[in-house]
């Protein structure tokens, strides 16, 4: 493990924000598209 | 044009148009900030330039949805978009409508409720001008506003979200007229770009608002 | 070869179909590697590890603006030329952007913490960046409040317009308005004040991962908008059928 110093928590925490936003904001693409294909792929199925 | 400012104004001096009802929020905000920061005046009046500003802009706010919304309920917004009037123009009346009846008495009353606030005598004719100078900018903006947001059924909330950014630069340099007034430096510089500021919205702004007016006319 | 044939919908799809997982792969890579490695820089003399955190905070803050500027060519390619799939991905781009911004005011406050012993100070770089969030949250805003899909996209093209006016001069206005904390540009090319290279690698392609993550994205959002269209027009035949 590399040695942060006396700033680890403050390095830590702004790496875990910032991921976490950019997990959050890649995961509801994905979700909301597939959701759009699967609505559409049901609905032309269907009709 | 003549005809239609002067029917603007009539509407909004009628009973149920809403007159004066600017001026009595920012009376009321102007009693309610000494209690949400105390009474002492050293402390009221370096905040006084800013929170003026702010109550006037909150004030403009108000009225911005009446600017279309009633004329597109009864269908005279129609009327005037298909009218030998360009509706540039119109828009432009309207702003000025709004100006002359929400703005001006806010100016007037002004310098009393900057009294209430401890605003330095200095600044009154700096905190007056400056008034002068940009709320005709918050109530041409305030029209963009209006006119983005004349269709939907709860515009309201959305019509501020939208419009307060745009007064940012507004307030800036008004603000800070007001509160180089109050300290005795020079204003010149931030006048100056609050009057471009206007003029410039004066002269941009009704072309964006006729745009969006036709869109939601469609 | 003319970019205006992707005005098709069903174009655009075939296309960005065959070209997304090149532009997946080589997001994650750039991104996992530009970030690793810029985790694993020595420490600043000055700044100690928190020096780490310029691999996330300006390659965000630069596409934040970035990310207005595409929505501002989107929406006029839109009003000039008509062309749906453009509006599309205005609208698709401005979630995107708005995150975008608030990473880069997170980790700029949690940088500033110990380095200016504040979160948040009033600061004309930091004030234009609130002011650039609220735009696009009123931008995402008026997308979500109308209804008839066209005209959505051309009244958020004229606030998009008008927006992207008095973004500008809110910067200069702010600028005016208070003097700052905040270093000048990261990047500049004037020798002296440069980056050490030990910095500066990793930074670069961190940004380069930013903008191809930010493509990637923005495709797949846009074939879900082409595609929630598509639904809505299927319905819309339907019910007058």
């Amino acid at each position: 493990m590399i040695d942060l110093g006396k700033y680890a928590a403050t390095v830590l925490l702004a790496y875990g924000v910032g991921l976490a936003l950019l997990a959050g904001l890649v995961w509801q693409t994905v979700a909301a598209n597939a959701r759009a294909r699967r609505n559409l792929q049901e609905h032309e199925k269907n009709g | 044009m003549i005809a239609l400012l002067a029917r603007d104004l009539r509407l909004a001096t009628r009973a149920g148009g809403g007159f004066g009802l600017g001026v009595a929020f920012f009376l009321i905000l102007s009693a309610l900030v000494p209690f949400g920061i105390g009474p002492d005046r050293a402390a009221l009046a370096p905040v006084a330039p800013g929170i003026l500003w702010i109550g006037a802009l909150l004030a403009c706010l108000l009225s911005l949805d009446r600017i279309f919304a009633l004329d597109h309920e009864d269908g005279s917004l129609d009327l005037l978009a298909t009218a030998p009037l360009p509706l540039e123009g119109a828009v432009a009346v309207k702003a000025l409508a709004h100006w002359i009846t929400t703005g001006l008495p806010l100016i007037l009353a002004a310098p009393i409720f900057g009294v209430l606030l401890q605003l330095p005598p200095a600044a009154m004719p700096w905190l007056v001008l400056s008034l002068l100078l940009g709320t005709p900018s918050l109530s041409m903006l305030g029209a963009f506003g209006a006119a983005i947001t004349v269709g939907l059924r709860r515009g309201g909330l959305l019509l501020s979200l939208l419009v307060l950014p745009l007064y940012i630069p507004t307030l800036i340099f008004g603000a800070e007229v007001t509160r180089r007034g109050a300290e005795g430096m020079a204003v010149q510089t931030p006048l100056v770009f609050l009057a471009g500021i206007t003029l410039a919205v004066a002269a941009l702004i009704p072309f964006a608002a006729a745009a969006a007016l036709r869109i939601n006319l469609r | 070869m003319s970019i205006w044939k992707y005005a098709n919908p069903a174009k655009f799809m075939r296309t960005t179909d065959r070209l997304l997982p090149w532009l997946v792969v080589s997001a994650a890579v750039c991104c996992t590697i530009g970030l690793v490695w810029g985790f694993l820089t020595p420490q600043d003399f000055r700044q100690g590890s928190t020096v780490k955190i310029v691999f996330l905070h300006v390659p965000a803050a630069m596409m934040a603006i970035n990310i207005w500027v595409m929505m501002l060519v989107a929406s006029l390619i839109w009003i000039i030329r008509r062309h749906h799939v453009s509006a599309l991905a205005a609208k698709a781009a401005a979630p995107i952007g708005a995150v975008m911004t608030l990473i880069a005011l997170t980790t700029g406050a949690i940088w500033g913490q110990p380095m200016w012993g504040t979160w948040w100070e009033w600061d004309p770089r930091l004030t234009s960046f609130l002011i650039l969030f609220l735009f696009y949250v009123g931008y995402i805003a008026l997308w979500s409040a109308i209804e008839d899909p066209d005209s959505a996209a051309d009244l958020t093209g004229v606030l998009c317009l008008v927006g992207s006016v008095f973004a500008l001069l809110s910067r200069y206005a702010v600028l005016f308005w208070n003097q700052g904390l905040h270093q000048g540009a990261s990047l500049s090319v004037a020798p002296g004040e440069r980056m050490s290279a030990v910095y500066r690698h990793p930074l670069y392609l961190s940004m380069l991962g930013f903008l191809l993550l930010f493509l990637a994205l923005l495709l797949i959002r846009t074939r879900t908008e082409i595609r929630k269209r598509r639904l809505a027009a299927l319905q819309a035949r339907e019910m007058r059928a």
